[in-house]
């Protein structure tokens, strides 16, 4: 196979070492959904933490966008069997949101636009692990890929990225989610293969 | 709510309900608690198959019930919530 590039094989291996157990890759972006998709105006989006002890911290579309933006490319992976790879995002880490929240929860259940909801630990979303996105490829977010804004954890199963993020609560009891409440698992890593409740 | 997203309809919950209930589940009456709207469980917009079938009320889109299969396991929550049942299928 000497008409492939040393560049070539390396990049195919490495394609092959991100694809975590029981995944395919697609160039494709599938949408999956739950329920009708909201239309939510970034004129009145607002996004909120509410801390356990109930003070709130909320911010406006300009407020986000004036805080610092990020570019990051990353890998996804959803618990219907499918991985992408190398999305390029834009948004405001999780970080930013919370220089100035003093809590000592350990939990958080994001809520959604249309009611959805998903629970991971405050850990996971702290040290440049999670954002707020707002754009992909370049271009301001879909609604049916969770436009206006969606969380984006790419570390858990696509599920934990809550389209349509309205806000994050803070709460020192782990509460299941939509998904994690029929059948889903409660953290879901893909490389250790946590898709359903008992694995 | 206006709904433009694709969905199913409830005649598509017929195969799974058929596992864990005893009489023909898609003319079963079915009243909303959120806008009063009643009619048959066939009637309502399912979305899924993946990551799980959510079956909403076709005028306000209130959650009726959610089912996901899991294996030998069934589960289904009712009517909205973090409630649910695990049912054991085989």
């Amino acid at each position: 196979m000497s008409s492939f590039s040393p560049g070539f094989r390396g990049r195919a291996r490495s394609l092959a070492d991100r694809l975590p157990p029981g995944q395919y890759p697609t160039e494709q972006f599938p949408v999956l959904s739950a329920g009708p998709t909201p239309r939510v105006s970034t004129d009145t989006w607002t996004f909120t933490i509410t801390t356990e002890t109930g003070d709130t911290h909320s911010w406006t579309w300009a407020d986000m966008m004036a805080l610092p933006q990020q570019e990051t490319v990353t890998d996804i992976h959803c618990v219907t069997r499918w991985s992408k790879f190398d999305t390029p995002w834009r948004g405001v880490s999780l970080d930013a949101f919370f220089e100035d929240v003093e809590t000592a929860a350990d939990f958080v259940t994001v809520d959604s636009h249309g009611g959805y909801t998903t629970n991971l630990p405050l850990e996971d979303l702290l040290d440049g692990q999670a954002w707020i996105a707002h754009s992909y490829d370049g271009y301001p977010l879909s609604p049916e890929h969770g436009g206006p804004a969606r969380l984006l954890v790419p570390h858990l199963y696509f599920w934990k990225s809550a389209k349509w993020v309205r806000g994050l609560r803070l709460t020192h009891e782990d509460e299941p989610g939509f998904w994690e409440s029929v059948g889903y698992h409660n953290y879901g890593d893909p490389w250790r293969e946590q898709r359903n409740w008992g694995d | 709510m206006a709904d433009d997203t694709a969905h199913l309809d409830g005649n598509c919950l017929a195969g799974p309900l058929s596992e864990i209930l005893s009489v023909e589940a898609t003319t079963a009456w079915w009243r909303c608690p959120e806008c009063a709207r009643t009619g048959p469980l066939a009637g309502l917009h399912v979305y899924g198959p993946d990551p799980g079938l959510t079956a909403r009320c076709p005028g306000c889109a209130h959650i009726a019930l959610r089912l996901v299969r899991d294996g030998d396991h069934i589960w289904l929550s009712l009517g909205g919530g973090t409630g649910a049942f695990r049912f054991r299928t085989a």
